[in-house]
């Protein structure tokens, strides 16, 4: 049965879950981020061993389970290699951040490629040099473009850190399994709390994302 | 004898199989205005693309003044230029597109500041300012911070036009800077023109279809037809009292 008394108890002891999901949102979304515009920018770079060792990764990343990268993360690497990450933390925000990372490198990179080829020939024309031409007139276009899609995959990422509970960090989803395997018969309202939970911190981002859909119609090569 | 500030010796640029220009010699004087006229696919923009450092020959020489352009001296053997040596030769030339190419997350001011700024590092103060008088000469004053969506074509144009004069350039390129414009529009970016080739002091090279436009501002005009120029002289020469008869029945076309 679901009542209030029940929801009472409930609330309050999924909410201790709260801030490890929150964290590792942020630092995985932090370093998601980062590792894609560094990899979206090496697979456009003019290097070859950079291109195909950025290439290599995106692929291996997104060709395999992000629930499997976390397990080798987490168990197989520190036994075969001796790395340790520094705590179950780390090794879950490394692991969605290197998966998201791998993704969204591609919506980097074809961001740049699809501003107009103009822009850079007006830049030319201008005498700016090829960092110039990119700072100034290729990239923020390009971020423009990528903005929507960043949002996107914010949102996924913060479903993506219920993972976790999986390598034993206390979050939302972690705490929830506890109260369902204290006592099953409250499995069904548990688990729409936990919905629930995710729910209400994805409106936010749902609500950037839009932010972000608005302000990347803006300002774009026509 | 002044010295030439364009000079293309036997250059050639194909595309894959494609012979575009087969063997252009040129010369272009100081503030020298020089119109490029000539059937589609005869390899005009391509010309000045080359000058611009857009597009590379594929033989021949190019130079700015005495440098070569697209070849630097590397323990006396030319070698083909790198980026350094290309933004020291162009430095002098300017362009305007067909499509103007506008920057759309900047507004017109920016358009025209960000250049003096960040490559010819002058002081923000002086690059706003001397952006403002050259947007106020095309007739823009009132539209600095509009972004170039709100803007018309013609608009558009005469802010790319301000764009590349404020670089100071002794070349000025011209892409068919009309071709995109509603004929209403035409006008208003033909009469900047022939105001920057009164002041007299750049070389412009004009890549256009408006006969009669070339024909009023330009010097010399280049008939270009199969990848050489086929005829060249002054306006009036070549325009009206030309005997070619390719390039006769190319105005036919425009006069009926």
């Amino acid at each position: 049965m679901i009542t209030i008394s029940a929801i009472e108890e409930i609330f309050p002891a999924l909410m201790k879950g709260i801030n490890i999901t929150i964290t590792v949102l942020i630092a995985s979304a932090f370093f998601g981020y980062l590792f894609a515009f560094i990899a979206g920018l090496c697979r456009l770079s003019n290097n070859i061993v950079l291109r195909k060792f950025t290439g290599f990764y995106v692929e291996i990343f997104r060709g395999t389970s992000l629930i499997v990268q976390l397990f080798w993360l987490y168990y197989a690497i520190p036994i075969l290699f001796g790395i340790d990450l520094g705590s179950d933390w780390w090794a879950g925000v490394i692991a969605i951040a290197l998966n998201y990372g791998a993704y969204m490198s591609e919506i980097v990179r074809g961001s740049i490629l699809s501003v107009a080829k103009g822009q850079s020939e007006a830049a030319t024309a201008l005498n700016m040099s090829r960092f110039q031409r990119m700072r100034l007139v290729i990239f923020p276009q390009a971020v423009r473009m990528m903005l929507p899609e960043f949002g996107n995959y914010l949102i996924q990422m913060l479903k993506a850190t219920s993972l976790v509970s999986l390598i034993g960090l206390h979050d939302i989803l972690y705490y929830g399994d506890i109260l369902r395997s204290s006592n099953l018969s409250q499995a069904p309202i548990v688990y729409l709390l936990v919905l629930v939970f995710y729910f209400i911190l994805a409106l936010p981002l749902i609500f950037l994302t839009r932010k972000m859909e608005s302000i990347s119609k803006k300002g774009v090569a026509s | 004898m002044t010295e030439p500030i364009v000079t293309f010796k036997d250059v050639h640029k194909s595309f894959g199989d494609v012979d575009v220009l087969k063997g252009i010699d040129l010369e272009i004087k100081p503030a020298e205005k020089v119109a490029v006229i000539g059937p589609s696919g005869s390899g005009k923009t391509t010309i000045i693309r080359m000058l611009m450092t857009l597009e590379q020959p594929t033989s021949g020489d190019i130079f700015v003044g005495d440098q070569n352009l697209w070849k630097m001296e590397k323990n006396g053997e030319f070698v083909a230029a790198n980026e350094k040596h290309l933004r020291e030769v162009r430095g002098d030339i300017g362009m305007v597109f067909q499509h103007f190419n506008l920057f759309p997350h900047m507004t017109i001011l920016e358009n025209c500041m960000t250049a003096p700024i960040h490559v010819k590092k002058e002081a923000k103060k002086v690059a706003r300012q001397r952006s403002i008088e050259m947007l106020e000469k095309v007739g823009l004053g009132d539209k600095l911070d509009n972004y170039p969506s709100q803007l018309s074509g013609g608009q558009k144009q005469r802010v790319a036009m301000a764009r590349a004069l404020v670089m100071r350039p002794k070349v000025m390129l011209f892409d068919e800077v009309t071709s995109a414009l509603d004929p209403e529009l035409v006008g208003e970016v033909l009469e900047v023109i022939r105001d920057i080739a009164k002041e007299g002091e750049m070389a412009m090279i004009l890549v256009t279809h408006e006969m009669d436009f070339a024909l009023d501002v330009a010097d010399k005009v280049l008939f270009l037809d199969e990848g050489v120029i086929a005829e060249q002289g002054s306006a009036s020469e070549v325009i009206e009292h030309s005997k070619n008869e390719r390039l006769q029945s190319f105005l036919h076309r425009f006069r009926s």
